[in-house]
């Protein structure tokens, strides 16, 4: 049996107001700014992975779960960055 | 980000917890799964990358076929409910198993579980509604897996400008676009139909309490992580 673990919950609605302000941002970047392609797709990224952040983070409860368990999710994301560089260059081999 | 309003009691269990990770089987099961899932959209999301860049010709420019705006749309739905879902989990460690309930002094009635299940449920149907419409209408236009069919009027436009439709690529874009939306479009089907049978068998006849609502948590990782993928293939598929 473990002892329970307590931790402030965080301001959900906070976060949907993020969210949404960030998914308008991205529509508006695509469409509307003008900005250079480069530099558009770099940030396009950022927000979209800032957004992935939030939801792991705070909805998921990522924020607030020991170590271990975090890396159970973490693990994956160098593996799954690996997979998509090899591929890549074999592509470009 | 967060603000001590009121301190969060995790569950105490009364049941057994797996030694290493701490957290109970279900839990551990789910997010070993969710492991595994980020590798599959991984796949998926590679091949999209080498498909694209390592293509003989440009891609459709984004919003040239895609109704980028009502994506949107359903983008910010699925987002509502994965608030919905955190505002579910609230409310029954609280101990809120209500439908809705008057607060003194205040206007609008609590959540409790049963509100905000069922606000989660409608949103996740209104995703895959959605998504459904769009596919049909895609289709009707011309744009199907295959690529552009022959004599539509989208292959009439591809051909008239073939830079902006990517019509060298049109298979490509196809297959990958239809490929990756309809996996997550079936992982918010599986999600929705897992919620509805929670609602009608456990949510509904109150047997989830603050001491245990496993179902509840379990079912939730599973829903934010399919929001959260959504958020990655939105900008890479419609927007970039």
């Amino acid at each position: 049996m473990t002892t329970p673990t307590t931790h402030v919950r965080p301001n959900y609605m906070l976060i949907w107001l993020y969210l949404f302000v960030m998914t308008i941002a991205e529509v508006l970047l695509a469409f509307e700014l003008p900005v250079a392609r480069n530099l558009k797709l770099i940030l396009l990224l950022i927000l979209a992975i800032w957004k992935a952040m939030l939801v792991a983070l705070f909805f998921m409860h990522l924020k607030f779960e020991r170590w271990r368990l975090r890396l159970i999710f973490i693990v994956p994301l160098p593996l799954a960055a690996i997979l998509v560089t090899t591929v890549i260059m074999e592509k470009v081999w | 980000m967060t603000h001590a309003t009121q301190a969060l009691d995790q569950m105490r269990p009364p049941y057994s917890t797996e030694p290493g990770s701490g957290v109970y089987s279900n839990k551990l099961g789910m997010w070993v799964f969710l492991a595994s899932d980020v590798m599959f959209f991984t796949a998926l999301i590679g091949s999209y990358i080498v498909l694209r860049f390592g293509a003989p010709g440009e891609w459709a420019r984004p919003g040239a076929i895609l109704n980028v705006p009502l994506t949107g749309l359903n983008t910010f739905l699925l987002i509502c409910s994965s608030v919905s879902m955190v505002k579910a989990y609230a409310a029954i460690a609280d101990g809120k198993k209500y439908f809705l309930r008057k607060v003194p002094g205040k206007r609008l009635q609590d959540g409790g579980l049963k509100f905000w299940l069922l606000i989660t449920i409608i949103c996740g149907a209104g995703f895959v509604s959605v998504q459904v419409v769009e596919y049909i209408k895609l289709v009707g236009h011309g744009f199907t897996p295959a690529g552009y069919r022959e004599g539509s009027l989208l292959a009439e436009h591809a051909a008239a400008d073939p830079i902006k439709y990517g019509l060298t690529v049109a298979g490509l874009y196809g297959s990958s676009f239809f490929t990756m939306t309809g996996f997550h479009g079936f992982h918010v089907t599986c999600g929705v139909i897992s919620m509805l049978y929670l609602y009608f068998t456990k949510v509904l006849p109150e047997k989830y309490s603050p001491q245990d609502y496993r179902g509840i948590e379990v079912i939730g990782l599973y829903w934010h992580f399919v929001d959260l993928v959504w958020i990655i293939l939105f900008t890479i598929v419609y927007l970039i």
